[in-house]
């Protein structure tokens, strides 16, 4: 039993390890932020002709939301869908930067 | 005696510097490094840089217009910033933040009036351009509601005029500045669906602004306003499956090359060649990604054109003279700009995820130098100065 225990916690801590973006990944992802997005958003994202994406604008729209923002585009906007170049779990990571920026 | 010695020492050294520095205004130009929020001020005949200039703001989306002597840029920043830079002492002059959000500017045909292009609060501002004054706030109000639009494809025009266009607000506006505090604004409402940037002929004739929301471009003959906005390409393939779109087009530096105008088509891997005798589409020519600058050699025998995401590796050279890509090339991760010399003989590209600045011969498509540039975004020359709608 303890044994077996330990085996899941070594495969949960495997999965986690999994998922953990490269350094190099999370350089370029961090590059893309900046510049990419940042030339619709601004840098800092402050806005532009896309809406700002300082942390306390985004402080009433839940993960879901700006994953899917992300990840599909926004109709009617100049918002493109990134998923073709952005995993989700890589989008997770971005989230997570934009709502700890500055 | 001590103390006229040192006057004279004073004097003498004084006269050596300045010799030392003496510097030909045409031969400067400005490099944007976007992240730094820093300007470089490079000699553009001995390429080189001469000096950089810090504290600058957000310069994520930055532009730079020229006093007509040439001494003086004035850098427009995204986050509301005008800056003067006096390229003779590589120092600021002037600087205000004169709104919460802008896009760009446009200096009068007299040289004597800033404009400049906001996002937040949408409008134009009007500034003396040796003091930065404020002359007149011309809030970009549209619709039943009173709703504040963005503003962008803000350009000089003859006649003291400035012309821009509202991308939520669908119009485009012809603003004559004649008496600057008392500016007089023509509307063109319902021009077409969201117009994203706008560019002027080289004479000043026509202004076009490209439109995001719907196809084409919507059209304004300077010389004949009263005619009204006319809506061009607004069927060309329109049955086309339309790309995302990963960065805007940039139509600032559009080529009328003898009687074609060429653009950036919107979500396709295409730059459109329109006659502009009848304003009729021409050919379609494919290139390697969708095209952010369309930008003329200034004889207008070649056309360079980026990309956007994912193909901004990219630079393809297209000839005028049969409407063909004659040469591709690979200079580095991400090349946002391109700026030719005066005469273009050369063209100068900024690399940005490289950190430098290329410099090619546009005959022999050879790479002549190359210089460090903190991801470096855009590129300025002084001859713009001379330049209508520029």
């Amino acid at each position: 039993m303890r044994l077996c225990f330990s085996g899941v916690i070594l495969l949960l801590s495997t999965v986690a390890v999994a998922d953990e973006l490269s350094p190099q990944r999370q350089q370029e992802l961090s590059n893309l932020l900046k510049h990419d997005c940042g030339s619709c958003h601004g840098l800092p994202p402050k806005g532009g002709l896309g809406p700002s994406l300082m942390p306390d604008a985004l402080v009433d729209k839940n993960d879901a939301v700006l994953m899917d923002a992300i990840q599909n585009g926004r109709a009617g906007t100049a918002m493109p869908p990134w998923k073709q170049f952005i995993s989700v779990e890589e989008t997770r990571w971005l989230i997570g930067q934009l709502r700890q920026l500055y | 005696m001590k103390v006229l010695l040192a006057w004279v020492c004073v004097a003498l050294l004084g006269a050596s510097a300045a010799n030392a520095d003496l510097r030909a205004t045409g031969d400067l130009g400005v490099v944007i490094e976007r992240e730094t929020g820093s300007v470089q001020i490079v000699n553009t005949s001995k390429p080189a840089m001469l000096s950089r200039i810090e504290g600058l703001g957000d310069l994520s989306h930055a532009s730079v217009v020229f006093s007509r002597d040439q001494r003086y840029a004035f850098v427009f920043g995204r986050d509301g910033g005008l800056s003067k830079l006096d390229l003779l002492q590589d120092k600021i002059d002037k600087r205000i933040l004169q709104a919460g959000n802008s896009i760009g500017g446009a200096i009068s045909q007299d040289g004597k009036i800033i404009a400049v292009s906001n996002y937040t609060p949408g409008g134009v501002k009007l500034f003396d351009a040796e003091t930065l004054e404020q002359l007149a706030d011309i809030p970009a109000m549209y619709g039943d509601e009173n709703k504040l639009s963005k503003v962008v494809g803000l350009v000089d025009a003859p006649g003291q005029r400035f012309v821009c266009s509202l991308f939520e607000g669908n119009e485009i506006w012809l603003i004559d500045a004649k008496n600057p505090r008392q500016p007089i604004v023509k509307k063109f409402k319902d021009i077409g669906k969201q117009p994203y940037d706008a560019l002027l002929s080289a004479d000043g004739h026509y202004y076009a602004a490209g439109l995001f929301g719907e196809k084409g471009l919507a059209l304004l003959d300077l010389w004949e306003p009263e005619k009204g906005v006319e809506h061009i390409l607004e069927d060309y393939g329109k049955d086309d499956e339309q790309l995302p779109v990963y960065k805007m087009p940039h139509l600032e530096g559009w080529t009328m090359a003898s009687d074609w105008l060429f653009v950036p088509a919107m979500g396709q891997h295409e730059v459109l060649v329109i006659d502009k005798r009848d304003w009729e589409l021409v050919k379609r020519i494919p290139v390697a990604g969708q095209p952010v600058f369309v930008s003329g050699r200034p004889d207008g025998r070649q056309i360079w054109v980026n990309f956007a995401f994912p193909d901004n590796q990219t630079v393809q050279v297209i000839d005028v003279k049969d409407f063909n890509v004659v040469k591709t090339l690979q200079p580095g991760k991400a090349v946002l700009h391109m700026e030719f010399s005066p005469r273009g003989e050369s063209v100068w590209l900024a690399v940005r995820d490289e950190d430098r600045l290329m410099i090619y011969d546009t005959e022999t498509f050879l790479e002549t130098g190359r210089l460090p540039a903190q991801k470096p975004s855009g590129i300025f020359f002084s001859d713009r100065a001379n330049r209508i709608g520029w």
